[in-house]
């Protein structure tokens, strides 16, 4: 291991703590794909995500980013080797997870708060308290006055807004993030970034924040775990020494800032180009 | 750099001209939308008009292909003076009373069933085969065995309108159940739902256009149903006001019926859009179709 001095310091990766919020030991995922080929989507996959922590996965396109989320959640079972949440094995999906999905899953026919108290409702909240959280979480997202509109009727920020209290609003001590804010403008990512980390330092949830964009990874992350191109590993893992709180709309000028994500992208870059070479090659 | 901004001057003259302009849009679209009425009149009276005169003058020979002022002669005698077998309002609703229960019954049946199978891979697998099989039979041909089976009264119209509207809604609620978003399932499923909450809160909701979809279809095939088998045996309803009219050789009795039908028909269409339009008011508003 090289430690380098500066704020992106390179961690040896070991076996995962007992105590880690999400521990993923060693995990090989294989599946058989509908035409009879043994697919593996990551192999000797280890990641650890403190109580607290916000960790964000980098990596080339179709490299097994999101299979790592799906196996924290119990959708996916590893082939080989164990996932723990909270110091217990996954077997279902726990309550202590909260998802935010990259593509728009918001119940359409629900109006807002109807959206944002689906969570408490379903686990059995009573209507009354339920609706009173959500109105709350509504308030707290900036939405007070949408309650009542239905998401066609809202921008794409907007509906990332709701998202964001749908998930928040069941506490989850576990919070995986599949590209959340890849679809928005460049103004209303930076937006949705500082609201999201408002709401992350409230609720002090571990964090798993998949993305494919390196800048908004380092300005985000206590860590961050880049992949190999697929089947996926851990190439190297990150940890960013940036000062908090941090404001998304000044962090890209911070010369610090530009110093840790060129040394991740110099790594990054060669796993992108070998995975763009391989797509070529084999046409998928 | 310099920002720079609009006088006040400038914008004075832009508000007004915006104001003529927008005037001048409003008044192209009351035009636009007074001539598609006209024209659709126009047609119509056209239409009708040769149709009769065509007739007058014998280019179309009334007796086998009637003439307007014979159909509405005839609706009106069937409304005045009643029909051969009753008044024609009694013929109307033993028609509608056949239909609406086929289709409800055939409607609620094909959600149910598209929603277990939806839902059910292995269901899905072994009934698939079966469901393609008893679609492709004519399913009009199964009147005659409902009539001998039910007799000549309500039920094997009813049988027959259930059997017309039930496969038309399985297969959209089917379809409707396996397009729902994978995403959002998952969602639900995260945020806690249980299988059934999933099938109530996510399933059902997003199926629901398909759904509706296939109701305006098979209200018409309800009608169908009914007809048709009031057409192969009966002793009430428009089918057999239809069937004697034939058996007389009186072609206005039968474009009377045909359209007596096709106003129910309308009416009905009407009324089921009323009812999606309140259960999908959160879907975007198409955009405005001029006269519709």
């Amino acid at each position: 291991m090289q430690l380098q001095p500066m704020a992106a310091e390179r961690l040896s990766q070991a076996a995962p703590p007992a105590n880690a919020a999400i521990a993923i030991d060693d995990v090989t995922l294989r599946f058989v794909t509908p035409d009879g080929h043994m697919m593996t989507a990551i192999r000797d996959f280890t990641m650890t995500v403190a109580h607290g922590e916000f960790a964000c996965v980098v990596g080339p396109t179709g490299c097994g980013k999101s299979t790592t989320l799906n196996l924290v959640t119990g959708l996916l079972r590893p082939t080989t080797g164990a996932v723990r949440v909270m110091g217990n094995p996954v077997t279902d999906i726990s309550r202590d997870i909260g998802f935010v999905f990259q593509a728009d899953a918001l119940f359409p026919w629900r109006s807002v708060i109807d959206n944002v108290a689906a969570g408490p409702l379903y686990r059995g909240t009573p209507k009354a308290e339920a609706y009173e959280r959500a109105r709350d979480w509504i308030g707290r997202v900036g939405l007070g006055r949408f309650e009542k509109h239905y998401p066609h009727q809202l921008s794409g920020g907007m509906r990332k807004r709701v998202a964001l209290a749908q998930t928040f609003i069941n506490q989850p001590k576990i919070l995986l993030m599949d590209e959340p804010f890849s679809a928005l403008d460049m103004q209303t990512r930076t937006a949705m970034q500082d609201e999201l980390l408002g709401l992350w330092s409230e609720q002090k949830s571990s964090v798993v924040f998949v993305t494919h964009d390196l800048e908004e990874a380092v300005a985000l992350a206590d860590k961050v775990y880049v992949l190999t191109a697929g089947p996926g590993t851990v190439k190297s893992v990150y940890r960013i020494d940036l000062p908090r709180p941090r404001v998304m709309a000044d962090i890209r000028y911070d010369p610090k800032f530009v110093e840790i994500a060129k040394v991740i992208w110099n790594d990054l870059r060669e796993e992108v180009q070998l995975g763009q070479s391989r797509t070529l090659q084999t046409g998928h | 750099m310099t920002a720079i901004s609009p006088t006040a001057d400038h914008a004075a003259v832009r508000d007004a001209s915006i104001a003529i302009a927008e005037s001048r849009a409003r008044a192209r679209l009351r035009h636009r939308h007074a001539m598609v009425i006209g024209l659709r009149l126009a047609i119509l009276i056209v239409f009708l008009g040769l149709w009769e005169l065509g007739a007058d003058y014998n280019f179309i020979d009334p007796f086998f292909f009637a003439s307007p002022s014979g159909i509405w002669q005839q609706i009106w005698s069937w409304i005045t003076e009643g029909t051969s077998q009753g008044p024609l309002w009694l013929q109307i609703y033993v028609t509608l009373e056949e239909t609406f229960l086929g289709f409800v019954i055939g409607a609620l049946g094909g959600i149910a069933a598209g929603i277990i199978l939806g839902r059910n891979r292995l269901l899905a697998d072994v009934f698939s085969i079966y469901i393609k099989i008893a679609n492709s039979v004519p399913r009009v041909v199964l009147g005659s065995v409902f009539i001998i089976a039910l007799g000549l009264g309500m039920a094997s119209k009813v049988a027959l309108a259930v059997v017309m509207v039930f496969f038309v809604v399985f297969a959209n609620a089917f379809q409707g159940v396996r397009e729902a978003d994978r995403a959002m399932i998952a969602n639900a499923q995260i945020l806690g739902a249980s299988p059934f909450q999933i099938t109530t809160s996510v399933i059902i909701p997003s199926a629901m256009s398909w759904i509706l979809a296939s109701l305006h279809v098979s209200f018409g095939f309800a009608l169908v149903g009914a007809v048709v088998g009031e057409f192969l045996g009966a002793k009430q309803g428009m089918g057999l006001l239809i069937s004697t009219a034939q058996g007389a050789f009186n072609a206005n009795g039968v474009f009377a019926a045909m359209i007596i039908l096709a106003v129910m028909a309308l009416v009905v269409e009407f009324i089921i859009t009323r009812f999606e339009n309140y259960l999908v008011k959160w879907r975007p508003a198409p955009f405005n179709e001029q006269g519709a």
